[in-house]
């Protein structure tokens, strides 16, 4: 306990940067547990209707899943490597590889609304008429996989308006080598949004 | 810790400073978590009597039976919105929000919260989620009608105003999150020196298990009244049985939150009545650890036992024995706690102002309602009492006698160091003594005719439960009275009560006292090297005994 | 609690090398490679558990390296894991209804 004394001690007086990502993490967890609600419908409605969501599946396209999965993997490690690089001192090298961040995070998104539109264009949305003929396993799949890769693309457009506003402050220089932390803050974010995916990967489009 | 420079001026008090806002901007805008609180406290108030006027309401309805003032669909609005402005805008935020904002950072030695943007943001999301609840009701379509439980599939079909009440619920969430993860940042991180986790004051424990399961439970009702809200707009079907979803499901999912939430509601409360307790009889706490632990332990079991709430709704057997089995077993930490209290009461020198006799009527009101909690817990008698009155007296014996009085207990606790202000003793009695009978005469004849058979919620009841109905109405008079006079009583004394500067009116032990009255923008002019338990009443030294002795 | 030294300022801490977050992202990149080919295969009831089973090798090394979980101090792990234990406990307790219908 003598440890914690100090700690607590001097970080009246100090920034404190792990307090801030303590606080991060915290934010995660409610993140987290915002898709953990989702997440335990989906385990039910999947447990009661086993066959019917092996069916719906088919209508996903695995390409389409699997490419949005490397995009995002990819803008994670570039996330990382920004951090990295600010780390090291080097400011340009950073601002450049969150740029890279962001361009994949639309990257992905501009892919979403590709598969969205094909998906509605044929007539695969809530409420419509063709849903509605399917059984009713089908429609609740249709339904949360509506709700959570929609959920998931909010947190996509929120994580990189972060990114952007951490960009502006890597340039002004808000942001260097001593202090970091809203760069890493805003880099737990992504990476959150990055695992949230690599479950709704699996779940919605390999289970066919 | 004296070498830290202060670029504010820390002579003057909270309430005195000047910085660059004026007016109620410098309210408004401040970080500063003590103006926080008072904003909060402000808020809930205002709120506390909307919630209690609707409360008023029904209970004058129920006068007689048929129609006494209100038609059936205004009196099934009045109890949804008795119901989310009490639990959502008084309640929850009550203690956690008010005092602990006030008191939590002080208490541990530190300057503010973690995070002083973020809390004043939540106030503002606080008061935006309020102001929403309060426009549904006078919003064309009429004021929402389901019971704060927002069951499906009624409140996918409704007319009524739901969409405004679920978002409310949804940024009121999100304001109590913010709240739970500034304190269990500030707790773990902002502790003066000295300060170790068993010197912690136990409303700080209190606190600190109930951020917990703020952060850790609020997200899940968010998304499922977010998805009743996209159930409404778009058919997603996931709660629509016509089209294959399971109402029962929303059910599991919205205790998957509000069990816990009642745990958020009473674990602060208990917490107050640690501290009030072994300040005025003079002892110290009795058995700290397992008042810390037991704080955990509610916080842990009280995350399980959700199901209870559905034991009618059609659930698997094994399901309803395992979850029956957990809410006995949450009964165990919280029993811990009521012993605890009272051997700390036990040959205590016990001082009965205001602040203690809330506190008892805690401990009385509270061992009513836990009990007849466990009576509610065990499947064979829920079959019988579910949906009766009997629930309605229960939860508020625990909600409005714990809770409640838990705050009003706060409330007369800390006024003197909040305001600099002393509240006439008597009075404040007398305001208690009301308030106390009222509340007894009101919620007991519940259980009683709950037994009966008097259903919950219903506009209309058969003549037999007449009279039951009438005492209750008439307790509520009495409750109102003492409201009244307790109220006015504080506000007289925050207007023109006597001056004081006094640091410690009642003699605690714990940090706030140590500090000026009204404490400064900074809490502490140095901060203090904790050195000793926060109840460090001296009843077994010797030296103590002898004086008492000689006294005597 | 958190050890003593290492916390006020994160300049000085959990640097990792650049290789090191190309080797997960690779590695990352062959887990979706063979999550996706396995995908194929029917396994009857494990296809389920084998593709959250790759999945949870996938995030424990986002959280480990990626989210630098692995350099913070004991009490991140424990926060995360106090979430994740809220999460699969409300999971089995509802299955608990769910599996005796």
């Amino acid at each position: 306990m003598s440890s914690t004394e100090h700690t607590a001690g001097v970080s009246h007086v100090h920034r404190d940067d792990e307090g801030a990502r303590l606080g991060m993490w915290l934010f995660l967890f409610t993140e987290l547990l915002l898709f953990g609600g989702l997440f335990l419908l989906y385990s039910v409605y999947r447990y009661l209707n086993q066959d019917a969501f092996h069916l719906a599946a088919k209508e996903l396209n695995t390409l389409f899943g699997t490419f949005n999965t490397v995009i995002l993997l990819t803008s994670s490690l570039t996330m990382a490597l920004a951090i990295a690089a600010i780390q090291r001192g080097k400011k340009t090298l950073s601002v450049v590889l969150q740029l890279a961040t962001l361009f994949m995070a639309f990257g992905f998104l501009v892919n979403k609304y590709i598969e969205w539109t094909a998906k509605i264009h044929h007539g695969i949305y809530p409420g419509s008429e063709i849903l509605l003929d399917k059984s009713s396993g089908e429609i609740l799949f249709f339904g949360l996989y509506y709700s959570m890769t929609g959920l998931h693309g909010l947190h996509v457009i929120i994580g990189m308006a972060l990114i952007g506003y951490m960009t502006r402050l890597t340039v002004n220089g808000v942001i260097n080598k001593d202090s970091f932390v809203k760069l890493e803050s805003a880099g737990l974010y992504w990476h959150l949004v990055d695992l949230i995916w690599i479950f709704l990967f699996p779940l919605f489009y390999l289970i066919t | 810790m004296s070498t830290h420079t202060s670029k504010v001026d820390n002579s003057v008090s909270y309430l005195e400073y000047q910085g660059k806002h004026k007016g109620l901007k410098a309210w408004i805008f401040s970080t500063d978590h003590k103006r926080i609180g008072l904003l909060y406290l402000v808020t809930m108030l205002f709120f506390f009597s909307i919630g209690v006027t609707f409360g008023f309401l029904m209970r004058l309805e129920l006068l007689t039976p048929g129609k006494t003032i209100i038609d059936p669909q205004t009196y099934n609005s009045f109890f949804t919105l008795h119901g989310i402005i009490m639990i959502f805008l008084f309640i929850i935020p009550g203690l956690p929000a008010v005092f602990g904002n006030f008191f939590l950072p002080i208490m541990i030695g530190a300057k503010d919260v973690s995070f002083p943007r973020i809390n004043l943001l939540s106030w503002w999301l606080f008061l935006l989620g309020g102001i929403l609840a309060i426009v549904s009701v006078i919003m064309p379509g009429g004021a929402v009608d389901t019971g704060w439980t927002f069951y499906v599939p009624y409140s996918v079909r409704t007319g009524t105003n739901v969409w405004p009440a679920l978002l409310a619920a949804f940024i009121l969430g999100f304001s109590s999150i913010l709240t739970g993860l500034n304190f269990v940042t500030t707790v773990h991180r902002l502790r003066a020196p000295g300060m170790s986790w068993f010197r912690l004051p136990l409303f700080i424990w209190s606190l600190y298990s109930t951020a917990w399961i703020q952060v850790l439970a609020t997200p899940i009702i968010g998304i499922t009244l977010l998805m009743v809200f996209f159930e409404r707009v778009f058919g997603f079907g996931v709660f629509d049985p016509a089209l294959g979803g399971d109402p029962v499901l929303y059910q599991h999912l919205f205790w998957i939150y509000s069990h816990p939430a009642v745990y958020i509601m009473i674990l602060p409360a208990m917490g107050v009545i640690s501290e009030i307790i072994p300040v005025f009889s003079r002892r110290t706490i009795f058995g700290y650890k397992f008042i810390a632990f037991s704080s955990i332990a509610i916080a842990f079991f009280g995350s399980l036992v959700w199901a209870h709430h559905m034991f009618t709704a059609g659930m698997s057997s094994p399901a309803m024995f395992i979850f029956s089995l957990l809410t006995f077993i949450v009964a165990i930490p919280s029993a811990i706690k009521v012993f605890n209290w009272v051997s700390t009461l036990y040959k205590g020198s016990i001082q009965t102002d205001p602040p203690l006799l809330y506190a008892l009527a805690f401990i009385f009101l509270f061992a009513i309602g836990g009990f007849t909690g466990l009576i509610q817990g065990a499947l064979s008698v829920n079959m019988h009492i579910h949906d009766t009155s009997f629930i309605v007296a229960h939860f508020h014996y625990v909600m409005f006698g714990g809770t409640g009085f838990g705050i009003f207990a706060a409330l007369h606790y800390w006024f003197p160091k909040m305001f600099g202000r002393k509240y006439n003793l008597k009075t404040a009695k007398v305001g208690f003594w009301t308030l106390f009978v009222g509340f007894n005469v009101l919620y007991f004849p519940m259980f009683i005719m709950g037994w009966l058979g008097m259903p919950r919620r219903y506009y209309d009841y058969l003549p037999e439960f007449h009279i039951y109905h009438s005492i209750s109405t008439y307790g509520s008079w009495i409750l109102i009275t003492g409201l009244i006079i307790m109220f006015t009583n504080l506000y007289i004394g925050y207007k023109r009560g006597a001056v004081t500067t006094e640091e410690n009116p009642w003699g605690g032990e714990t940090l706030e006292w140590q500090t000026m009255t009204p404490p400064p923008i900074e809490n502490f002019d140095v901060i203090p090297e904790v050195t000793g338990d926060p109840y460090g009443y001296k009843q077994n030294d010797e030296n103590e005994t002898v004086k008492v002795k000689e006294a005597l | 609690m958190s050890g003593d030294h290492n916390s006020q300022h994160s300049g000085e801490k959990h640097v990792t090398s650049y290789a090191a977050y190309f080797f997960v992202w690779f590695a990352l990149l062959m887990l979706t490679v063979i999550t996706v080919v396995v995908a194929g295969i029917n396994f009857g009831n494990y296809t389920v558990a084998t593709a959250l089973f790759v999945a949870s090798i996938k995030s424990y090394l986002v959280l480990t390296i990626f989210m630098h979980l692995k350099a913070e101090s004991k009490i991140f792990k424990g926060f995360v894991g106090v979430a994740l234990f809220f999460l699969l406990i409300s999971l089995v307790l509802l299955f608990s209804d769910y599996s005796f219908l």
